[in-house]
């Protein structure tokens, strides 16, 4: 019997050589005739320690990382094949603390099985989620969606049980449901782990809706910079599709849901939901105005479920195991679980699932090491690009939707990058204005000329120029944006340029006093 | 009528399209109570109460868009600022437009939109009319804190390709009202936005510059433009109008309501009227742009004389001029008999001129040899019509076509020869309507952006009427007949034998497939689909009536929609799509030799009656001679003396050397007309007639709208058509002394039943109406034969398909067909006199690939079309949407002699000429024919003569 030996195919370990490291083992396995069988799986989550690589044992999986295909050889001399001693050996995957405590409900599978093996998932569970929704009717399978407070996990925390319940309430003969898969702030990536280690959760969550609601059509919409996810999830809904998981009749339940990947063109704001659908419609990529709410008028006109990938695929989970169950975790109104993403300047970068209610602190340095340059961290940016800059005297804040609105900070995707204290915070304002200048789709007047603007008012700030004067109309400028900005990419830069104002007015040449409220 | 706004027009801008919903919302706006249909837009319900909110990228036109943000208002209980042009209105809310923190937004986005854009609102082209500039007024823009060091887009470069209007990047504010109306109200989608955020800028085509671009100028994005970003060139060079004028376009059947932008008597633009009934406010290149010819060099302004066409012309005053024709014609009649003179008027001349030209001829020459070009275009509506519904007009208004299901075009290109009409059937299209094209060609509508044709019948020119019998055939074979309907509204017998003629096997669609070309499967696809598919409604225009069975294939028309119960309400109908302006008016008004006004005949005693004590004379009861006729009487010689009002006969009629060897013929040629055209060369006596700018009258389009037609600058020559012609009738002794065109139109309305509530003030009153408007109907018609057809029960008529004489042999192998253009306007006399000509200098022949392959033709040679009647040489331009076998030209410019190739075969009923086929053969030649060498001298020498005029008045 041959000896299985992990080595994820996730894009965070292949930029690290994870290709050329099960290359290395195969070759070295077949010199030793040592009877093996490589499962390409998904990544455990811990970059720092990418290439993981896994060996079943009779004791359980050990984990070796981070490996290079130079150590392979000298792996398979300490017989790692059985688990042998090895100064890469890290011992058990699963007692390994930085995965220990974390409650992974959504990411159960991810890191552990293949993710194109439909055998793998339905031993793992999958597939429980879909087969109790089909003996539900519609209103069922959204009530237990909405019972278990899941709210939207692209950053808009609108609960998914209401917009889908919308849709079921919307006659049309045609119905789509839409995974906005355009996953472009920086420091995330949760979307595509899931897509590149367990798509069929994906696919079963936009199955159960598609069942829920009534559409038979479904489309992935992936950014195009994620080819490695492209692949995974055209092979999974290849083999869901010859299974009878997706197509006609979908396991003799009458029920038929179709499903698509589509990938995107390289905007960030087509992750913006309406401009996403007018790309998914073969538009430029501009903002619609709501309403109409996608959920009575989206894709081509017709009522649309479009969620993200982690809400989506967290509903099989909720299906099987009742939406009771999953709002048992979190906090306030925040259920459930949510998937961090941990970026910037940490010693252990890596996704940590954990019920609402954990602190940013417990997050930066339990789980984040603290620092990687080892200097103190200084601020971190929640919530990708347009999330608000907290300083350190907020990290006890718990990751709550609403304890983070109430400081003016949001969650969105759960994406944390961390700044250790060389960092120039109006640099980073700056940078939030050019990064809007650069993504606007150029719609609505406040973000198209408004982001143009911020940069130059930044370069005078920082200049020194007219300082006092700058000041204000950076106030202002952001006050527009803000208050009249057609969607969130020019509504919300106003919350890192005023965070790092508000909360680093020294680094924008003013003393804490100055500032303005 | 007269506006003194300076705006460029008045009436208010409700930022939002109008809603139409039984359920009503009342709601608060600023404290006011307003009460408008549910889908109302806050902007709209605000506007409603003249509660004005600033904006930039609405307007009403448009759908709502929600870019410029100006338009954010603050709703009781609800968090931020939504915009009002996107947010609905609702029952209850309570809305404020006007608030210190709305202020201050509104204020910060004015400064980020004046932080890029040019500070020369001084010597700016829209100064005095640019929205950007009053909403900065408006908000209270007071600085510009960015400085203009930054990002800018001020050294844009200027866009001056298009002919009419320029495009300056560097004044765009990037609304999207241009890209939105170019799709939404034109349909053509030329427009887009390149690049994203501030790089975002107006972008026709990918690029390109906007001749270089699919744009069609119609004008919809300039009219969009809240700045001077797309601004006609007339306004720059004379400035901002001071006052205007409604009027009714004098191109197409459309008749699209203008207002004439004026400075004193300069017109500085033509801008389209929202109010307008036919184009609410839409326009194309011809009207919106192409009215230079109005004040053309070439206009002819003073009255000239010749004796013979040979000399040269003498100017002479008016009533040397008048005398001058009134002897000579007499002296006609006298040697020749009466009958040996007539007229003919035309579709472009004003319902009033037609009546007294038409009313001249019967009361003065005393013969009924009146005629006009509808002889060559519509006559078989008009005869086809009446005999089937029982009145010679279309059936419903243009508006019928937003609730039509399918739309079947029958021989006529509505983006090209209707193109307002083709715009809203194209939205009609894109939002669901299924289309069925029966067209040798494949015209723009088969396929262009987000329309498509379900159905492309391409047939072979001439065979129309078997393909309408194989229609039939399906839809009675297969009972897809409303036989309730026809129970209920037709003659029993007449459709019995109809049903019974179209059941049989030669009238099936795989019995005529050989004839039409047409694959029967697609004919019974067709068929289905008309008759099953909810509303459907017919357009058809010239492709089915100028034809030897072009009568024959109107009955067929009628039939069908009978058959299938598809007339007598909204969204159905049959639509004759007139080609000229008064096409309707002109058959209205009597001009056709065997009708007075109102199509009653003239050897009805009764209605010879009424016409004989109103106007004191007695009338001929025999009809006169048609225009073919007159032809032909002249080559006997029995035919002398001829006037002629508006109307090119050398250059439209078919077999034009037969045309110009009978005007050669006479021995009197009465021409009126703006220019030197081509009939004019072959005259003897010369009145300058006025535009449409410089006469009052009316207007009457295909769908039966009567509009006014206003005087906006003074005659150039000193008289309006109708003034002339009633000159020449006191010359000729019959007395008309009518001092304004409105008692004509009393005395049209007086002996017509159908016109009896027309009236000037009538039309003041609604703007434009539809005949009949009477007693019965006294807000006129939009919609005909209702409850039941005019002649009672609708009769159908058995139609045998005869195919035509003209056929294809060895020698003349091709069949040629011949059509119109976009940017020209039927003989090309007013448009070829404007900047149009850039898109379309000269007629060129389309011939498909593979029959250029086999006569060795490569785009753009010379090559010679020899027909039977004669030849002519074009450019080949070579295109898959001809047919093999079928070639095609137009014929707007009179060198082309398109008209030296047509034939004299003509319609069995009403001689309209068989434009539509004629065999010929093609082959690549080094010059132009023998007839355009012999046309260029003659023509050189008839300027010669017009020039030496010049030089007697210098003597």
């Amino acid at each position: 019997m041959s000896i299985k030996v992990y080595v994820p195919r996730d894009s965070s370990a292949l930029s690290l050589g994870a290709n050329q490291v099960a290359m290395a083992i195969l070759v070295e396995a077949a010199r030793r005739g040592a009877s093996i069988d490589i499962v390409r799986n998904g990544s455990r989550g811990m970059f720092w320690l990418e290439t993981l690589v896994e060996v079943a044992t009779l004791d359980g999986r050990i984990a070796y990382g981070p490996v290079q295909p130079q150590d392979v050889h000298g792996l398979f001399e300490s017989n790692f094949l059985y688990g042998g001693e090895h100064h890469l050996r890290l011992g058990l995957t699963e007692d390994l603390p930085f995965l220990k405590n974390q409650e992974r409900l959504t990411f159960a599978r991810v890191g552990i099985t293949d993710p194109v093996s439909l055998v793998d998932y339905v031993a793992y569970d999958g597939y429980r989620g879909l087969k109790r929704a089909l003996g539900m009717d519609g209103a069922g399978v959204v009530k237990q969606v909405t019972d278990s407070g899941l709210r939207g996990r692209g950053g808009a925390a609108f609960p998914t049980g209401i917009k889908w319940n919308t849709v079921l309430n919307t006659g049309a003969a045609q119905k789509y449901i839409v995974c906005n898969a355009d996953e472009g702030d920086s420091g995330t990536y949760s979307d595509r782990m899931i897509m590149e280690g367990d798509p069929f959760v994906l696919i079963e969550g936009m199955t159960i809706a598609g069942i829920a609601v009534g559409a038979t059509q479904g489309y992935i919409y992936l950014r195009s910079e994620y080819p490695h996810a492209y692949q995974v999830l055209k092979e999974a809904i290849a083999v869901a599709t010859a299974s009878n998981y997706l197509g006609q009749n979908i396991l003799g339940s009458g029920k038929t849901f179709h499903l698509e990947v589509r990938r995107g063109a390289g905007a960030y704001v087509c992750g913006e939901e309406t401009s996403l659908l007018e790309s998914l419609e073969g538009k430029r990529g501009i903002v619609r105005f709501k309403p109409p709410l996608p959920a009575i008028q989206g894709l081509f006109g017709q009522p649309t479920i479009i969620n993200n990938v982690i809400s989506l695929a967290s509903v099989p989970i909720i299906l099987d195991r009742g939406g009771v169950f999953y709002r048992d975790y979190g906090m306030g109104r925040s259920r459930g679980t949510l998937p961090i993403q941990l970026a910037g300047n940490l010693k252990h970068c890596g996704l940590v699932e954990k019920a609402f209610g954990v602190t940013l602190r417990e997050l930066l340095y339990d789980y984040g090491g603290g620092s990687a340059s080892g200097r103190p961290i200084r601020a971190v940016q929640v919530g990708g690009p347009l999330g608000s800059y907290l300083p350190e005297s907020q990290f006890d804040t718990p990751l709550d939707y609403e304890a983070f609105s109430s400081i003016w900070a949001v969650l969105g995707h759960g994406g944390i990058v961390a700044f250790d204290d060389t960092v120039d915070m109006a640099h980073m304002a700056r940078y939030a204005m050019e990064f809007c200048a650069i993504e606007s789709c150029g719609k609505c007047t406040p973000c198209r000329i408004g982001s143009t603007r911020g940069v130059e008012v930044m370069d005078k700030i920082i200049k020194g120029q007219d300082h006092a004067a700058n000041i204000q109309l950076l106030r202002d400028l952001s006050d527009t944006m803000l208050n009249a900005s057609l969607c969130a990419l020019g509504g919300m830069t106003p919350y890192p340029v005023l965070s790092a104002l508000n909360h680093f007015p020294q680094d924008f040449g003013l003393q804490k006093t100055q500032q303005a409220a | 009528m007269a506006c003194n706004c300076g705006n460029g027009g008045c009436g208010t801008d409700y930022g939002t399209p109008a809603r139409v919903s039984e359920k009503l919302v009342t709601l608060e706006i600023d404290g006011i109570e307003v009460t408008v249909p549910e889908g109302t837009s806050l902007m709209r319900a605000a506007a409603e109460v003249g509660v004005q909110i600033p904006k930039l990228c609405a307007t009403d036109s448009l759908e709502p868009f929600g870019s410029c943000r100006l338009c954010i208002v603050e709703v009781e209980g609800r968090r931020g600022y939504p915009a009002s042009c996107t947010t609905l209105a609702d029952n209850g809310l309570k809305v404020s437009t006007q608030t210190p923190k709305l202020a201050e937004i509104r204020r910060g986005i004015m400064e980020l939109y004046i932080s890029d854009h040019p500070l020369d609102c001084l010597t700016c082209a829209a100064n005095g009319n640019c929205e950007l500039q009053d909403m900065a007024g408006a908000v209270g823009l007071r600085e510009v804190r960015y400085g203009y060091e930054g990002e800018n887009h001020l050294k844009a470069v200027k866009d001056e390709s298009n002919p009419y209007f320029s495009y300056d990047s560097a004044k765009c504010i990037v609304c999207n009202r241009c890209v939105r109306a170019c799709e939404e109200t034109q349909g053509t989608f030329a427009l887009t936005i390149d690049g994203r955020g501030f790089e975002s800028r107006v972008s026709p085509g990918q690029m390109e510059n906007f001749m270089d671009s699919e744009c069609v100028s119609c004008g919809a994005c300039v009219q969009a433009c809240p700045t001077a970003t797309l601004m006609e060139k007339s306004i720059t060079l004379h400035g901002q109008p001071e006052h205007s004028v409604i009027t009714t376009c004098a191109y197409c059947g459309v008749g699209c309501s203008f207002k004439a932008e004026m400075k004193g008597n300069q017109v500085v633009s033509m801008a389209p009227n929202k109010d307008g009934h036919a184009n609410h406010g839409h326009s194309c290149v011809k009207g919106r742009f192409a009215w230079g010819y109005a004040t053309h060099s070439d206009r002819i302004t003073t009255p000239m004389i010749r004796d013979n066409i040979s000399d040269p012309w003498r100017e002479v005053s008016w009533e040397e001029a008048v005398a001058y024709a009134a002897k000579r014609l007499r002296e006609i009649q006298a040697k020749y008999g009466k009958d040996a003179v007539g007229g003919i008027t035309s579709s472009r001349c004003t319902n009033e001129e037609t009546y007294l030209v038409q009313k001249l001829v019967r009361a003065a020459f005393g013969n009924n040899n009146v005629d006009t070009c509808a002889r060559v275009c519509h006559s078989p509506t008009g005869y086809g019509l009446k005999q089937t519904l029982g009145e010679s007009a279309g059936t419903q208004t243009f508006d019928s076509v937003m609730h039509a299901d399918v739309i079947l075009v029958i021989g006529a290109n509505p983006t090209d020869g209707h193109p307002v009409f083709g715009s809203q059937m194209k939205r009609r299209l894109r939002e669901g309507a299924r289309l069925i094209v029966v067209d040798p060609r494949a015209i723009d509508l088969v396929k262009s952006p987000h329309v498509q044709a379900d159905y492309h019948l391409k047939l072979r020119p001439g065979t129309n009427v078997a393909v309408a019998n194989a229609l039939a055939h399906v839809i009675v074979t297969e009972n897809l007949t409303d036989e309730a309907f026809v129970a209920g509204r037709c003659e029993a017998q007449a459709y019995a034998d109809w049903k019974e003629f179209v059941a049989r096997p030669e009238n099936s669609p795989e019995a005529l497939e050989a004839a039409s070309g047409v694959p029967a499967q697609l004919v019974r696809e067709a068929a289905r689909l008309y008759a099953t598919g909810g509303n459907a409604a017919i357009y058809y225009g010239l492709g089915v009536t100028e034809h030897s069975q072009g009568s024959t294939m109107v009955l067929a028309i009628a039939n069908l929609a009978m058959a299938t119960g598809n007339i007598g309400r909204e969204g159905v109908g049959v639509n004759p799509l007139r080609g000229q302006n008064n096409v309707q008016g002109s058959c209205d008004m009597g001009s056709f030799p065997h009708e007075f006004p109102g199509y009653r005949h003239v050897s009805d005693d009764a209605a010879r009656g009424l016409f004989e004590s109103a106007w004191g004379v007695k009338l001929d009861n025999e009809p006169g001679l048609r225009i073919p006729n007159m032809f032909e009487a002249a080559l006997d010689g029995s035919y002398k003396g001829l006037y002629v009002e508006g109307e090119d006969i050398a250059q439209s009629d078919p077999n034009t050397q037969h045309v110009t060897a009978a005007l050669e013929a006479m021995e009197c040629v009465v021409v009126q007309d703006l220019f030197l055209n081509e009939t004019a060369k072959f005259a003897h006596v010369f009145l300058p007639g006025s535009s449409f700018l410089e006469k009052n009258g009316t207007f009457t389009n295909a769908e039966r709208r009567i509009s006014p037609v206003r005087k906006v600058m003074p005659p150039l020559a000193g008289k309006e058509d109708w003034e002339i012609t009633q000159m020449l009738s006191n010359a000729l002794g019959y007395p008309m002394h009518y001092s304004h065109p409105s008692e004509i139109m009393d005395e049209i309305a007086r002996l017509t039943p159908t016109f009896h509530g027309v009236s000037y003030a009538k039309i003041e009153q609604m703007g434009s109406v539809q005949w009949p408007c009477n007693e019965e109907a006294p807000q006129g018609t939009p919609i005909m034969h209702i409850e039941e057809f005019v002649r009672g029960k609708g009769k159908f008529f058995v139609t045998r398909y005869v195919p035509t004489d003209e056929k294809v042999t060895q020698k003349f192998p091709l069949i040629l067909t011949t059509g119109r253009i976009l940017s020209h306007y039927n003989v090309g006399a007013q448009t070829r006199r404007t900047a149009n000509t850039a898109w379309h200098p000269e007629d060129v022949l389309e011939i498909h690939p593979h029959d250029a392959e086999e006569r060795g033709i490569k785009d753009g040679d010379w090559v010679g079309i020899q027909s039977r009647a004669g030849e002519t040489v074009l450019h080949a331009r070579i295109t898959e949407r001809m047919q093999p076998g079928v070639v095609y030209t137009t014929f707007h410019h009179p060198f082309s002699g398109a008209n030296v190739i047509t034939t004299d075969n003509s319609d069995w009923a009403t001689n309209c000429p068989e434009y539509k086929v004629t065999a010929v053969q093609v082959m690549k030649v080094t010059q132009p024919s023998e007839w355009q060498q012999r046309y260029r001298q003659f023509s050189e020498k008839q300027q010669e003569l017009l020039q030496q005029r010049e030089m007697m008045k210098a003597q």
